[in-house]
Parts: C-alpha cells; sequence; structure tokens
C-alpha cells in the first residue's frame, strides 16, 4: 500500500512546485511594494477610475457571454443527445477539432467576417438587410467569447444530459408529468453539476482575457485582463500586476468555491 | 416534422458558427492578394513559400516538440500519479484532486503570469526549458482527469489476482491494469497534446526572447499583418488532423471496436 502512495511522490512535489509556489509568489508580489514592504496598495489600486472601469466593463462582457453561451449550448446539447449518437467521442471531437486551427488566427478570421466591408456585410447587402457594423465594439468581444468558449459549455452539459436514466423519465411520464414538467423536475435539476461546470469553464476564461478584446475589441476597449498583461509585458510593475490579479483571483476563488459545492463528484467534467 | 426540422436548422447553423472562421481561413490561404480585406485570386504560392520560411518551420518545429515532450510527460506523471492518488485516504485525495484542478480552473493569464514570476526569482533562463515546465504543468491536470474514471472502474481484484499468481506489481501493471486504462491515457494524452498546441496565454509569459511557437509567432504578426503562409500552414495542419481522425473514426459502431479490442486482450 505505502509503495503505491510512494509513486505519487514525484507528482506531489511538481504541483506543489509549479501550482502552489507560483500562486504563493503572486500573492507575495502582489502585497509588496518595490522596496519589499508591505502593502494593500497594489490591491486598492483596483478601485481607481481606470481599473475599476476595466474590471466592471470584463464583469459586465464576461457575464452576457455566459448567458448567451449557457442558452446557446443548452438545447444543442439536448438535440445531441436525443440524436442517439453511440459515438461520444464523436461529439467531442467535432468540438475539440477547431481548437486545431490556431486560437489566435480563428479570432481573427472574425474580423474578417465581422469587418465593415466584410464577408457578413457583403452577404446582408445582398439580401437587402442592414448591415451589421460591430467590429471594434464591445459587441465583437462578446461575440468572440461565445465562439471561443461555447465548446466548454456544450461538452459538460451534454456529459450530463447522456448519464440521466432514461426509466426515470419514462416513470416521471408515466406518472403524467407533461413535457415542460419533465424538463423542470427532472432534466433540469440532474444536469445542474454540469451547468454549473460549464459556468465555470466559460466565465473565467471570458473574465481574465486579453487577447479577444485586443483583436476583436480595437486597441481602444481595455479589460481587466489587458490591464493586468500590460503590466507585466510593457509597465514592468509585476507588484501592481500581481495585486489586480488578486483581485481577479477573488473572483475565481469564489467560481471554485461554487463549482465545488455543486458538482461533488466531478459528473460535470468536460471529457 | 417542424419540430425535427427546427432541430436541424439548429445544428447547422451553430456548426457553421463554429466553423466559418476555420473555412475563411482556408480560404485565405488560396488568396493571391497579400492582405485579408480583398480577394486576389486563385494561388498556392502560400504553400510553396511557407517551405522556404525558416521563422514559421522553426516556430512549428518548437510547437510540435513542446507539445509533444510536455503532453508525453504530462501522461507519464499523471498516470503514475492516479495509481497513487486512488490510494489516498479519502481526504488527503480530495485535496490533492483539489489542487489539480486549480490550473484547469484558474484563470490561463493567473497560471501564467505565476510561473513567470517563479522563473524569474528561480534565477531561470527563460526559453524552451520555461516554457516546457508550464506545459507541462497545465496538460497533467487533462491526463489525471480522464485516467480518473478509468481507475475507478477497474476491478482491484484483477490485479490482487494477478500479483497472487506470481506477476510483478510492474508486471501486473502493465498487463491487467493498463490495458482497462490505455483508452483514458490515450485521451488524456491528445487531450494534453491539442492544449499544449493551442495555448498562447501561458507559453505568451513564460517564453523568452528568441524562442517562438506559431501561437506567440501570430500574436507579434498581427499588428504588422499576419503573412499569408501562416494560413497555408494552418490549413494544412488542420486538413492533416482532419484526416487522421477520421481514419481513426472510420468504424461506425464504436461499441462493436471496443469489443474485439477487448476480446483481443
Amino acid at each position: 500500500m505505502n509503495k503505491k502512495k510512494m509513486l505519487g511522490t514525484p507528482y506531489f512535489i511538481w504541483s506543489v512546485m509549479f501550482i502552489l509556489v507560483p500562486l504563493g509568489m503572486v500573492f507575495y508580489y502582489g502585497l509588496t511594494d518595490k522596496s519589499g514592504a508591505f502593502t494593500f496598495e497594489n490591491i486598492s489600486a483596483i478601485t481607481s477610475p481606470e481599473h475599476s472601469k476595466a474590471l466592471f466593463l470584463a464583469l459586465l462582457l464576461s457575464l452576457i457571454a455566459t448567458v448567451i453561451c449557457l442558452l446557446l449550448a443548452y438545447p444543442l446539447a439536448m438535440i445531441l443527445c436525443s440524436m442517439n449518437i453511440n459515438q461520444h467521442s464523436f461529439i467531442v471531437l467535432i468540438f475539440i477539432l477547431p481548437m486545431w486551427m490556431n486560437f489566435l488566427l480563428r479570432t481573427l478570421a472574425w474580423q474578417t467576417l465581422l469587418e465593415k466591408t466584410g464577408v457578413i456585410n457583403n452577404i446582408l447587402t445582398f439580401l437587402h438587410l442592414p448591415t451589421l457594423n460591430i467590429i471594434n465594439t464591445p459587441y465583437a468581444i462578446i461575440f468572440g467569447m461565445v465562439y471561443n468558449f461555447l465548446p466548454f459549455m456544450v461538452l459538460p452539459i451534454y456529459n450530463s444530459l447522456t448519464k440521466i436514466d432514461g426509466n426515470v423519465i419514462n416513470a416521471a411520464q408515466d406518472l403524467g408529468a407533461n413535457g415542460l414538467q419533465v424538463f423542470t423536475k427532472i432534466t433540469l435539476p440532474l444536469t445542474v453539476p454540469g451547468i454549473i461546470s460549464g459556468i465555470t469553464m466559460v466565465f473565467i476564461p471570458a473574465l481574465t482575457t486579453f487577447v479577444i478584446s485586443k483583436l476583436l475589441g480595437g486597441s481602444k476597449i481595455l479589460l481587466i485582463g489587458n490591464v493586468v498583461e500590460e503590466e507585466f509585458t510593457q509597465a514592468s510593475n509585476w507588484h501592481l500586476g500581481s495585486g489586480l490579479s488578486i483581485v481577479l483571483m477573488i473572483f475565481i476563488i469564489i467560481n471554485m468555491v461554487i463549482s465545488t459545492i455543486f458538482d461533488k463528484d466531478g459528473e460535470g467534467s468536460v471529457l | 416534422m417542424i419540430k425535427n426540422a427546427a432541430k436541424k436548422i439548429y445544428i447547422i447553423l451553430i456548426f457553421i458558427f463554429l466553423y466559418a472562421p476555420i473555412f475563411t481561413l482556408i480560404v485565405l490561404s488560396f488568396n493571391a492578394s497579400r492582405t485579408r480585406a480583398k480577394w486576389g485570386g486563385f494561388t498556392v504560392k502560400w504553400y510553396v513559400e511557407l517551405f522556404k520560411n525558416d521563422a514559421i518551420m522553426q516556430a512549428l518545429f518548437n510547437t510540435l516538440l513542446i507539445a509533444f515532450i510536455a503532453s508525453v510527460t504530462a501522461t507519464i506523471i499523471g498516470t503514475i500519479a492516479c495509481i497513487s492518488i486512488m490510494n489516498l485516504k479519502k481526504r488527503t485525495r480530495a485535496l490533492v484532486i483539489g489542487i489539480t484542478n486549480i490550473p484547469m480552473l484558474n484563470a490561463d493569464i493567473v497560471t501564467g503570469i505565476s510561473l513567470m514570476l517563479l522563473f524569474i526569482s528561480m534565477g531561470l533562463r527563460f526559453g524552451m526549458g520555461t516554457i516546457l515546465l508550464s506545459h507541462i504543468t497545465f496538460c497533467i491536470p487533462y491526463v489525471i482527469l480522464s485516467v480518473m474514471p478509468r481507475m475507478k472502474q477497474l476491478n482491484p481484484h484483477t490485479y490482487e489476482a494477478a500479483l497472487d499468481l506470481g506477476a510483478g506489481p510492474v508486471y501486473g501493471f502493465f498487463k491487467v491494469v493498463f490495458p482497462d486504462i490505455l483508452p483514458g491515457v490515450l485521451s488524456g494524452f491528445l487531450m494534453a497534446f491539442t492544449m499544449s498546441l493551442d495555448d498562447f496565454i501561458i507559453t505568451h509569459f513564460t517564453k523568452g526572447a528568441g524562442v517562438d511557437t506559431l501561437s506567440t509567432k501570430i500574436y507579434t504578426e498581427v499588428k504588422k499583418g499576419i503573412k499569408p503562409e501562416m494560413y497555408a500552414l494552418s490549413t494544412l495542419i488542420f486538413i492533416t488532423v482532419l484526416i487522421l481522425l477520421l481514419l481513426v473514426n472510420k468504424n461506425p459502431d464504436e461499441k462493436t471496436t471496443k469489443q474485439l479490442k477487448s476480446e483481443k486482450h
């Protein structure tokens, strides 16, 4: 027994060294100033107008993107489930496959499609429909978030739907429940782990993105991710960057706690 | 009938949404004009140019090398870790799994920054080594996540039986346990490889000057305009993967292949 436990030692050392210690470093830098003295200034910097605006905008856009993902993904997962495809891996593949084309290029491709004289607008003009002018606006950023993170909402919901025992639904129907009742009383509660896991998987990357806002939002719209990235790569103010990251981590921790409460057995996992 | 048609239309629309950018990139790779904005006629010259472009070829080589080493290492460490996690007491196990989940649930930007700060304080030189350490770190959770469920399904008695019949622990593991967890190991490896290949954010913070992967190269090209060779390269990668996956998934009924496999073993 003890030998088996020992097998994990390399990984345990690895995870302390490269997961826990680095996070400790972020806290160390975030709570000290350049001379190494303890300070809360880097964290309270979030209240400055430009930082709080970036945080608020990031929260707003990522919340909208998460809701849109959920609304698009749930029906999609239900349809995929009802199609009775034996190949579970095939469904996963369809959503993983686009990842083999570089994420930056895929997002840039939307620039081409959404531009004022882009493909979509050409089609809309051809159909005599009003054109879409969303490139370099917050709407384009939401669009990019939904596009990039939709698979992470679909897969966990699809997984939890496939785990529902068909007999439970049959039993409900035999006892006189109509379609809506079956959905609200059976299907929806049983897929809560999947929904929560999907929300976590979409909300966190959307909240902290700096790439999507840079590529689709022009360079004028700053999200909190852009602010942090610039502190590290351009301003080289690691203390401030770490302080703002600690603020981001508060949202991440809230998210983790919620997801562990609702998803104790890892039922809503992506795979 | 109407309901079925609506379902089909919905699925088709979502797939257009998911695959439209990919289709766009494939079209752009055949565009004779250097800019994305207009169509300058059909050409395959970018595919020829691509192989002459040393910078892109080097970035491709780096990307594949990092993805390969990182996913193989992560698969080995992760699979071995699973064996021991299964044998931990409930509370310790929950703690370890909780820590394992951190890189997956944490924001990439925070992971990237935290590793960057670690490497700086360790005095490491930024380059391939630091990228590899970071990639292995965020790949391991994907492996553990896909091997763990397989481990749970195992019948512990078969392994014990093998030991009783005189097999050594290593021999017993490879003959009895490994074949059963192999699908999980493979999908974990594939997932890790894909994630490493597609990663930009963590690489962005942990790479040094001079070393580029495809992602970081594309990012620096964004301002100057993407070289059309990049579209050609990503088209080639995508088509290759698509063909490989179609070959692997050729058999429409997965269950029969699985049964055949298990009969063979």
